[in-house]
């Protein structure tokens, strides 16, 4: 359908769009990318009154590192970040799950910021964020704030983002030495929402798992963290029987939805599945990278 | 509505689209450019797909207003002259197409792969074009026109050079 009647600003400084956040509140639509929020225009599931493109705003774009953490501006586009050297270099399980995002056509316009301001739990870069211990930088009326991503993902396209606060970046921390990553996900065809995926990072120090980070993609209203699964990871050295416990524990509580592409029980077993090749396939990375 | 300035197949044009309105229904409605097709219009079928600054992008999911200042290519844009461009030509010889309705998203999504792949392999294309959907043809008259494409412009990139260095004759 065509989109309904909406008026529209394009703001080119932080400032004047939180002005007109506060001044729409949750009348209001940030437009970023577009490529999840002008689909819900076009099928009328989000009737908002005001649009608030913030692709004008130049200080929103950009990739830089300070002090071990990497922020990304939140229109950032995907394309970008996934071409991005910096990206590549410092948070390599981000990088790994870009490609994985929509098709390259969704990637030229999709931002990181749009994404997981949209906070679709099927999408790839919830998971990373919630893996990774994110933080995303809002800024209100009331001034800004820092809230981590264990706070930001609240419900099915929620997030704790006020009304009248734009996220402004996401900050993730760089990858320590002898990590490795993989992104795993089972989908109908390359391009499509994951029917469950995972973000996986572990680290080895002297062949020993000391730091491990799963987050699945698609088994609940949010991105899922596996912490009992990563207890029994950390201090032990890799191995397909250890791989194989650590998915029953990352995958025992889960109780994901049903849709047309699976039952609750398909996606517990392909969660189950896509954990063990993550954590394979993240292990031999780090050793990849120690050698 | 809004006053905006671009550049479509290399002519600046202007207009003054509603906010709401997208590229797709701009391009064809507001320039009169109906080789840019719109089937699902909420960015699942691809066949809006044109280039906006050297990227495929869907344009059902951009608005009008947000391509002004860009350089928008559509399928009119690809032809020199009316003729055939190489990715057509190889296109149309390995019969890609049946109906025609996806047609326009599958070149311009084809055409802008290629310009950033040119030795894509078919696992790659296969991927690329994985966005667009076809009803008639089972994909791979579509995929054997692109590889066929991109090896005929690895052989044209070849030939001129050979041509360069021989000083020899123009086979075009």
């Amino acid at each position: 359908m065509k989109l309904p009647p909406v008026e529209y600003e394009a703001p080119t400084t932080v400032a004047d769009a939180i002005d007109l956040l506060a001044e729409y509140q949750d009348e209001a639509s940030v437009l970023a990318g577009g490529q999840s929020l002008i689909p819900l225009l076009a099928l009328r599931l989000a009737r908002p009154a005001m649009l608030i493109d913030i692709n004008g705003i130049d200080e929103l774009s950009g990739v830089s590192v300070t002090d071990g953490r990497v922020a990304i501006g939140a229109t950032t586009r995907e394309y970008v970040a996934e071409e991005s050297q910096t990206v590549a270099d410092t948070v390599p399980l981000l990088a790994a799950a870009l490609p994985l995002i929509g098709h390259e056509a969704i990637r030229s316009r999709g931002t990181i910021g749009g994404s997981l301001a949209h906070a679709d739990p099927a999408a790839e870069l919830p998971a990373v964020a919630r893996a990774l211990d994110a933080e995303f930088v809002v800024r209100g009326p009331a001034g800004e704030r820092v809230i981590p991503a264990a706070q930001w993902f609240e419900a099915y396209l929620t997030t704790s983002r006020q009304p009248d606060e734009l996220l402004l970046e996401v900050r993730f921390p760089a990858a320590k030495q002898d990590t490795g990553t993989s992104f795993q996900e089972v989908a109908r065809r390359h391009g499509d929402f994951a029917i469950v995926g995972l973000a996986a990072s572990l680290v080895l120090s002297g062949g020993v798992i000391s730091d491990a980070r799963l987050a699945f993609a698609g088994v609940s209203d949010v991105p899922v963290r596996a912490a009992a699964a990563e207890d029994l990871l950390v201090g032990e050295r890799p191995s397909a029987e250890l791989f194989d416990e650590a998915a029953r524990r990352a995958t025992e509580d889960l109780d994901p939805p049903a849709d047309l592409h699976g039952s609750s029980d398909y996606r517990k077993t392909v969660a189950a599945a896509v954990a063990r090749r993550g954590l394979r396939a993240a292990a031999e990375n780090a050793a990849r990278g120690s050698d | 509505m809004v006053d905006i300035t671009l550049s479509v197949n290399g002519a600046a044009c202007t207009g003054s689209p509603e906010a709401r309105k997208t590229l797709a229904d701009f391009l064809r409605d507001d320039l009169n450019l109906t080789g840019t097709h719109i089937g699902c219009e909420h960015g699942v079928c691809g066949a809006c797909t044109v280039i906006v600054d050297g990227r495929a992008v869907r344009s059902c999911l951009m608005l009008a207003v947000q391509a002004a200042g860009s350089e928008v290519t559509t399928i009119e844009g690809l032809a020199p002259d009316g003729g055939l461009g190489t990715l057509q030509q190889a296109m149309w010889d390995s019969h890609s197409f049946q109906c025609g309705f996806c047609t326009p998203g599958f070149v311009m999504q084809a055409a802008a792969f290629l310009s950033g792949h040119p030795d894509a392999d078919e696992q790659q294309i296969r991927e690329a074009l994985s966005g667009n959907i076809c009803r008639c043809t089972g994909y791979q008259s579509i995929i054997d026109g692109v590889l066929l494409a991109a090896q005929r412009n690895r052989q044209g990139a070849t030939v001129n050079a050979d041509q360069r260095s021989d000083n020899g004759s123009n086979r075009g």
